[in-house]
């Protein structure tokens, strides 16, 4: 009950790096009930319910195998070909999700930001951890595709980089968060920006090592390759192959770049999410 | 008794228009003409407004340098015509915006019910929503289950806790989304307009609760509403707002009177000239021919509408409504030629009739409903006009009171035979 009785103020101003961690702390359990809300709608809005979490990266995987592997005859680095597009759509799948579903957090809840406040920055953190769910679910599907792979001796092995993991869940998570802010503080002010996002992901993904190795890029494309490289999802899907399935460019040099990007847009993305978060329900 | 709540020089602007201009394309050509040197393509210069901006900039004061303080245990009806300020005030209040100037400072946890239900999930189980929902007001989850059987009891919802609330009437609904509300521990609550929602029984439970907090707990309440019985009976004090100013505060029972004998309710006129109603789109005419008239008579309106650059209209509507705010009327002004011409042409003129209109007496209130590539949306109380009861009716009879006839006066003619 003490904090009750706490006295506040209300300013016009408030530090840039005020972030309220305290009362996002103070808000745990509206997270977790958000969390819990976006998973059961889910649930019970559809027949086959999370079964769909299966469906999409089995069928990607397919037509990937097809046209990727089978038809432009893409290397796939040694690997069995759908556990390496499996392998590259569930890590990319995640980053996706994070970042188009924050990216209109401010749109999607106009409403509910106009009448109560609570930490704005649950809202997109509730997201992130949504997705986590779902990427949970659809990481069993690639670790029974990969048990498949290894009872039937196909030649990967897991190697110890597969204790990164948890490092590259955090990594993308952070990655979309940052970023997905960004874009939806911007696009309160630039509408049209919202359109470009699922084009762009769609876009970037192509430019991430999803369907092709890194090593075929810097092979076919010495020039361009740098273009991929410098995508801070590439270290991170490149490491994941690595670990799981023991092909991929994997170096520390990458990973920590990867890392100082994440950090550098993830402290930009709460800025400016605070920052126009203040007076966000004026413009709409 | 201590202070709840203290504001101090409390003002908020909002800017008419956009900052920018809402597209990343308009705001490269904006940039592009800058460095040229030209001038902003979509920058409106030399317009003169009325009372709703000041002239040389689009800034509008929502709230200008408030000062006032509530006591702890009071309960505070704030009072004013659309756009005085109360929703602004509120909202600021419950953190929902941040004041442009000023401070507020207050002893205390907040709940406001700005408007109730938010955020409840319509495929979620009403326990679910109940959850959820306490959790947005700001409760923690021990806190909402301890009083999860009061809730809903005060809803009256037992049978259908497991039920989506999707499968709930909108009296259970609402119901349940006060109920939610109304027991959130917190020292000081906010009410916005709860009351026009609900059957008369409920809005009477609810009017007691809030009593019963305000009184019975000592709990501050602030209470807005257009509903004065409501006001006065639930209020000790009140603060009556115009135009961003607090023109009076004190017993609740002189503010009240005050609002409504010095006729600040109808503060509008029938007729108004160089309208701001954004940045780039204004009036520069719309009145209606007379401020009275009787019933059955014709109404002729005008306007004119200017956009600063090339605005094509997907929708102009007139709406009328009434001193409790309730839409009466919509005149739909879509033409197929309006829509096309609107390409073209920057300066749109509109004038018409409604036909002997069926009005009961009152004050009602004409706003615009437009949609175009500008802006969009509904921008009310720009003017108003009277209607006084027909003279034709027979003195002989004493009246029906006004709750009983109903929405609508009816032009008819009847005959009676006696057999």
């Amino acid at each position: 009950m003490n904090h009750h009785n706490h006295s506040w103020t209300i300013e016009s101003k408030s530090s840039l790096f005020d972030l309220k961690l305290n009362e996002v702390w103070a808000y745990r359990d509206l997270l977790w009930l958000l969390v819990r809300r976006d998973f059961v709608s889910f649930y019970k809005q559809t027949i086959l319910g999370p079964l769909w979490f299966f469906i999409q990266p089995i069928f990607t995987t397919i037509i990937f195998t097809f046209i990727f592997g089978n038809l432009a005859g893409i290397s796939t680095d040694g690997l069995p070909k759908p556990l390496f597009y499996l392998a590259g759509i569930t890590a990319w799948n995640y980053f996706a999700d994070c970042l188009t579903k924050t990216s209109t957090v401010f749109r999607d809840n106009a409403a509910i930001f106009g009448k109560v406040y609570f930490p704005r920055l649950i809202m997109p953190l509730s997201i992130v951890i949504s997705c986590l769910v779902r990427f949970g679910i659809q990481m069993i599907l690639f670790v029974l595709a990969l048990s498949y792979y290894y009872f039937t001796g196909a030649s990967f092995q897991v190697t110890w980089a597969i204790a990164l993991f948890p490092l590259l869940i955090l990594l993308m998570a952070l990655l979309g968060l940052g970023s997905g802010m960004i874009i939806s503080a911007m696009t309160t002010k630039y509408r049209d920006l919202a359109f470009l996002v699922t084009f762009g992901v769609q876009l970037l993904m192509y430019a991430t090592t999803v369907i092709y190795p890194l090593s075929e890029a810097i092979n076919k494309y010495p020039k361009y390759a740098w273009i991929i490289e410098y995508n801070p999802m590439t270290p991170i899907i490149e490491t994941f192959r690595y670990g799981f399935l023991g092909e991929g460019s994997f170096s520390w040099v990458s990973l920590a770049y990867a890392s100082g990007v994440v950090l550098i847009l993830l402290v930009f993305g709460i800025v400016i999410f605070n920052k126009v978060e203040r007076n966000f329900v004026d413009t709409v | 008794m201590p202070t709840a709540i203290k504001v101090e020089n409390l003002s908020k602007a909002y800017q008419l228009g956009q900052i920018g201009t809402g597209t990343i394309s308009r705001d490269l050509e904006r940039w592009y003409a800058n460095i040229r040197g030209k001038e902003d393509p979509f920058l409106k210069v030399g317009e003169s407004n009325n009372q709703n901006t000041k002239s040389e900039s689009n800034i509008v004061w929502s709230l200008k340098d408030i000062n006032f303080e509530i006591e702890q245990g009071d309960a505070v009806g704030i009072i004013g015509r659309n756009g005085a300020g109360k929703s602004t005030l509120l909202k600021i209040l419950s953190r929902v915006t941040a004041p442009t100037t000023g401070k507020i400072s207050g002893r205390g946890r907040i709940a406001s019910l700005l408007e109730v239900g938010t955020g409840f999930h319509p495929e979620l189980s009403g326990r679910e929503n109940i959850f959820l929902n306490g959790a947005i007001l700001g409760m923690r989850k021990k806190e909402i289950q301890r009083k999860l059987e009061e809730i809903v009891n005060f809803a009256g919802i037992e049978r259908y806790l497991d039920t989506p609330v999707k499968r709930y009437s909108s009296g259970m609904y609402v119901r349940l989304a006060f109920a939610v509300a109304a027991h959130l521990e917190s020292e000081i609550l906010i009410v916005d307009e709860v009351l026009a929602v609900g059957d008369a029984e409920f809005q009477k439970k609810c009017l007691g609760k809030m009593s019963d907090v305000s009184k019975g707990e000592g709990r501050t309440v602030l209470f807005v509403s257009h509903n004065m019985d409501a006001i006065l009976k639930l209020c000790g004090t009140g603060i009556l707002l115009h135009n961003g100013n607090i023109l009076s505060k004190g017993n609740i029972a002189n503010v009240c009177d005050q609002y409504m004998t010095q006729g600040i309710a109808r503060f509008i006129t029938h007729k108004v000239t160089k309208y701001v109603l954004s940045g780039e789109l204004y009036l520069n005419y719309f009145s209606v021919n007379k401020s009275i008239y009787s019933q059955f008579e014709d109404i002729e309106f005008e306007l004119e509408l200017e956009s600063s650059s090339r605005n094509k209209f997907d929708c102009i509507a007139i709406i009328i409504y009434d001193e409790q705010e309730s839409r009466v009327s919509v005149l739909d002004l879509r033409t197929n030629q309006l829509l096309e011409e609107s390409k073209i042409s920057q300066k749109i003129r509109i004038n018409g009739t409604c036909n002997s209109i069926g009005l009961l007496p009152g004050f009602y209130k004409m706003g615009l409903a437009l949609g175009s590539e500008i802006c969009t949306g509904d921008y009310l109380d720009i003017v108003g006009f009277e209607v006084k009861k027909n003279s034709k009716s027979n003195p002989s009879f004493i009246e029906f009171p006004k709750n009983v006839i109903g929405n609508l006066a009816i032009d008819f003619n009847f005959k009676t035979v006696y057999a």
